[in-house]
């Protein structure tokens, strides 16, 4: 950038806010440079970076082909061109809302009702995020995070509000549950270092975890939030991935069988379509608030963001078709399911564990066996080889902000089955061959170095990463070509 | 500095004038310093519009800090939700509740303070409907597959629109320039188009130049969340409200004066709410000044394939050609909601010839992007540049036609509307049926309207029109049976002022 341009830009526009310079970005040029590709490019890099759900792409293309009125491009649909082209009243189709709003309790088993008045739209998650940020909280002021998180959230939450995330961490030994104590700390050690604190982000179910929060951590953040005046965040984006028992238990649940425990005002949930329904080209994201100053606002500040009408017309339909939505969510379960035990037992096979998981498009894997020294240098060495030696873009817990290295997140429902059985094998080979070569060092990998604090050193903890979004358009799944 | 009375022991005693005006001074001072003790710490002074927060808050929104008070939105967050008064959100409600139709609701509101197209639309559906098969499961293989439309595609548009929208941008400037799609980055609609440009441009606090009267919702797009501010330059129905490059060096050496750093002047063309167009002189005026200032020029020309006038349209991509001049303070905002009549299906265009700007938006456009199969359908529309170049014509023809018929309506209610060559607009000159010649009674004329002729039409104090009396009245929401209508609602108020 010329000495010029620095003169005339934004701080927004020059600066690093878009996360994008980081050595994490590494991963994905990787992946770009070398896709994989089952017959053209069988040694190619597998995208196991970004967490998208294909698994049920075919289900809604059945659903489109069998109802051509939902377009309106088709001759059945096309009675309502003028009126969807034209209309751009940001509360959007009423019948839109709806839908999202059904569809919504359809995810949590009908535990939890959804006023379709309280739905707002926004330009995906991302926009979401952004907009709740604008909302709620002005430049300087602090929202608290449990670690590990998704690496976009600073991004998102933070580049042009000027709002700064603050971890409160987790670690694994209590299966990086949160605890009262260690989100009280994080409070108090802003509130001492003047930051001004307006709320917790949380996602659950948890990326890159995978796990889905208890009703009892639950009620313990709503009522800090409800104590300290704070709000509460709620990210539900997976909350139709869950696909193994303990039941899902959303933060509106917890709220309608007690009011009591915090007021509403304090209470927002994001979602978006992009990973329940496997639709992230779709832009569909959307704000439910409790608080109507919230919906109010975010409501106008959605002109940002708008979902297509074209889009809000579709989903409308297809969310509005009650056996349509009932059977995806169950399929889609089914599948995923299915296709987490047999990721994660392959992994077992060569004794990589994986943290229990009931939800999400992902498997959060410790590879500290194969760490030669438990630092987050080495974590990052190991991630180079995987990436560059093993050509598989996995990502690693360093840009997730995790407490303590050797975790990596591994999305297993973007491809299919085969390339899943290649990813494994190639894990296979090469934890095997990781095993011979340590054979002349001692039988235990762990080396816990009694001196070595485990804390992120500064420079990593400024690894601002690339969100697991696709620079390319591409993805391993294939076609069937049968 | 007059002395208060109460201090005049102070001034009487030793030290007089000086103490009696310093003591007052530095209680003032320190007075201020108390009570924002426990203002946030940034430095940056970007809580926009401070001064125009009404005092009077609700119970939900701001209280003293402490476990006890009710929950806080952000600054901007609590002035943003509470807008209500604003006539532009109120005529759009009651609007929404009581829409004018020709046959089951004819006593209802009509809507004229909102730029919708509808005079064109049933062509591109007839076409879509002839031409394009299950667009949404077509793949480039002509294969049925959701797979394109369905994953995370780049943020700020597919290739394949960008080549379609700018081949579209050199159709609508009638083969003058051409258009390249490295320039553009695309968004959700020229809304966060004009926003995004706005946060690659300026910091919190830096200004823009923005001749008056404006488009309302620039006070949204821009101020809202960038924390930029719009210094307004007036222009004046003497010269037909055009651009005078005397009247922004004046504006421009105030906020000089005030510390407020000016980043770029922002103009439209056609113009909103006016309609006319910029010649191409004053092209190279504007160019000269943003460019002996060191800033930017932001044109935003969504109305430019809707003109109707007998001048041609200029655009200043057409004048940079042409000129040496520094492109890189150059960009363009551009979208389909206006040339396209299709507002609900959001595409906004930012055109910059600076490739740093373009790298920012790019990234930025995650927060806004296009929905994909509403881009497919798109490239399918626009690829085919036969339809798009008749329909053009078609739609301008009938732009023409729609805006004699009220432009000649409005004259034999003693209305004179401002020379305009584009746009869905027209801006009319009311003042001599307003009570009071001031903002009061131009809104009370608006409020009478509103209420009694059952028609919203834009004061131009939304505008930021210095003269008051003007107001903009859309006209392409109507049918040909529907103006007399109009004229004669309009009458029932203006005999009786």
């Amino acid at each position: 950038m010329g000495v010029h341009d620095e003169e005339i830009l934004s701080r927004v526009a020059t600066g690093d806010g878009h996360g994008e310079n980081s050595s994490y970005f590494d991963g994905w040029k990787a992946y770009d440079n070398d896709p994989f590709h089952p017959i053209h490019n069988p040694n190619g890099v597998i995208q196991m970076g970004l967490a998208e759900n294909q698994l049920c792409l075919d289900l809604m293309q059945e659903w489109i082909r069998k109802n051509p009125q939902a377009s309106i491009c088709t001759k059945e649909g096309a009675s309502e061109f003028k009126a969807i082209a034209n209309f751009q009243d940001y509360h959007g189709l009423p019948d839109f809302r709806k839908a999202i709003g059904r569809f919504m309790e359809k995810a949590r088993g009908g535990r939890a009702r959804f006023d379709p008045e309280r739905i707002v739209m926004s330009g995906g998650a991302t926009g979401a995020q952004e907009t709740i940020a604008f909302c709620l909280a002005n430049p300087g002021d602090a929202f608290l995070i449990p670690t590990p998180y998704y690496p976009a959230f600073d991004r998102d939450f933070g580049w042009r509000t000027g709002v700064q995330l603050i971890p409160v961490r987790c670690h694994s030994h209590d299966n990086f549950k949160i605890t009262e104590a260690e989100l009280a700390a994080a409070y108090r050690k802003a509130r001492d270092s003047k930051i001004r604190v307006k709320g917790i982000l949380i996602t659950n179910p948890s990326n890159p975890l995978g796990t889905t929060m208890d009703r009892e951590t639950l009620r313990t953040l709503a009522s800090f939030a409800n104590e300290e005046r704070i709000h509460l965040v709620c990210d539900e984006i997976f909350s139709g991935t869950v696909f193994d028992g303990p039941e899902y238990v959303s933060v509106a649940e917890i709220l309608q069988e007690d009011p009591s425990i915090c007021d509403g005002d304090l209470i927002h949930i994001v979602y978006s379509l992009s990973k329940d329904l496997g639709v992230p080209g779709f832009r569909v994201g959307i704000i439910y608030s409790y608080n109507d100053a919230v919906v109010s606002c975010a409501r106008r500040m959605s002109s940002f963001g708008l979902v297509s009408t074209q889009t809000q017309r579709l989903l409308a339909s297809m969310l509005g078709d009650d056996d349509f939505t009932t059977d995806f969510l169950a399929e889609t379960r089914r599948r995923l399911m299915h296709r987490h035990r047999a990721f994660t037992a392959g992994l077992e096979g060569v004794g990589i564990r994986c943290l229990q998981s009931n939800a999400g498009l992902f498997c959060w894997m410790s590879l500290k066996p194969l760490l030669k020294d438990a630092t987050a240098e080495a974590e990052v060495e190991l991630w180079r080889v995987i990436v560059d030696e093993v050509k598989l873009n996995i990502s690693p817990g360093s840009s997730f902000h995790c407490a303590e290295p050797g975790w990596f997140r591994a999305c297993f429902a973007n491809m299919d089955e085969d390339t899943m059985e290649t990813a494994l094998r190639r894990i296979r080979t090469f934890v095997r061959r990781a095993d011979g070569a340590a054979a002349p060092r001692p039988k235990t990998k762990k080396r816990w170095d009694a001196t070595l604090r485990l804390s992120l050193p500064r420079r990593l903890e400024e690894l601002t990463v690339l969100t697991p979004r696709l620079m390319s358009p591409r993805s391993p799944l294939v076609q069937a070509a049968t | 500095m007059r002395v208060i009375v109460p201090l005049q022991a102070v001034v009487q005693g030793r030290g007089g004038l000086v103490l009696g005006s310093l003591i007052p001074c530095a209680l003032f001072y320190f007075f201020q310093l108390y009570i924002r003790r426990d203002r946030p710490s940034s430095s940056a002074s970007n809580l926009p519009d401070l001064a125009a927060m009404p005092r009077s808050l609700s119970r939900g929104l701001l209280s003293p800090r402490g476990a006890s008070g009710p929950a806080r939105l952000s600054s901007r967050g609590a002035s943003v939700a509470r807008d209500d008064d604003n006539p532009d959100y109120v005529g759009l409600k009651r609007c929404a509740e009581d829409p004018y139709h020709h046959s089951s609701n004819p006593h209802g509101l009509m809507q004229l303070g909102l730029a919708e197209n509808w005079l064109s639309l049933d062509m591109i559906r007839d076409w879509l409907v002839s031409n394009v098969k299950e667009p949404l499961l077509l793949d480039e293989e002509g294969e049925l597959s959701i797979h394109g439309l369905a994953t995370y595609q780049p943020y700020d548009g597919l290739m394949d629109l960008k080549m379609a929208v700018a081949e579209f941008m050199g159709q609508v400037m009638q083969g003058s320039v051409s258009f390249h799609p490295s320039q553009i980055v695309l968004t959700a609609g020229a809304t966060p188009a004009v926003e995004t440009l706005s946060f690659c441009l300026a910091d919190p606090g830096n200004a823009f130049l923005v001749p008056s009267p404006y488009y309302p919702g620039w006070d949204r797009d821009i101020k809202w969340r960038t924390g930029i501010e719009l210094i307004t330059v007036p222009c004046r129905s003497t010269d037909n409200f055009s651009i005078s490059i005397a009247a922004l060096e004046l504006a421009y050496n105030q906020a000089k004066k005030r510390g407020v750093k000016v980043c770029a002047v922002l103009v439209s063309n056609p113009s909103n709410p006016v309609g006319n167009l910029i010649d191409r002189e004053t092209l190279y005026d504007l160019l000269d000044f943003v460019m002996e200032k060191n800033i930017h020029l932001i044109s935003d020309e969504v109305f430019a394939g809707s003109t109707y006038g007998n001048d041609r349209f200029v655009s200043v991509a057409e004048v940079l050609d042409s000129e040496n001049f520094d492109r890189r303070r150059v960009h363009i905002i551009y979208g389909l909601s206006k040339d396209l009549c299709v507002p609900g299906f959001r595409v906004g265009v930012i055109y910059s010839y600076n490739e740093n700007v373009l790298a920012a938006a790019s990234k930025l456009a995650r927060f806004s992007s296009i929905s994909t199969p509403t881009q497919c359908l798109l490239i399918s529309i626009l690829s085919n540049t036969k339809f798009i170049t008749e329909y053009l014509k078609v739609n301008k023809e009938r732009l023409r036609d729609m805006h004699a018929l009220f432009v000649d309506g409005l004259k034999q209610l003693g209305i004179k509307c401002a020379r305009s060559g584009g746009g869905f607009y027209c801006w009319a000159d009311m003042s001599k049926f307003i009570q009071s010649y001031n903002e009061k009674g131009e809104l009370k004329l608006w409020d009478k309207l509103l209420n009694e002729a059952k028609i919203n039409m834009t004061p131009g104090s939304s505008c930021h029109c210095i003269e008051p009396g003007w107001f903009r009245c859309c006209f392409t929401t109507l049918t040909k049976q529907d103006i007399p209508i109009v004229m004669e609602r309009i009458h029932r108020i203006t005999e009786s002022n």
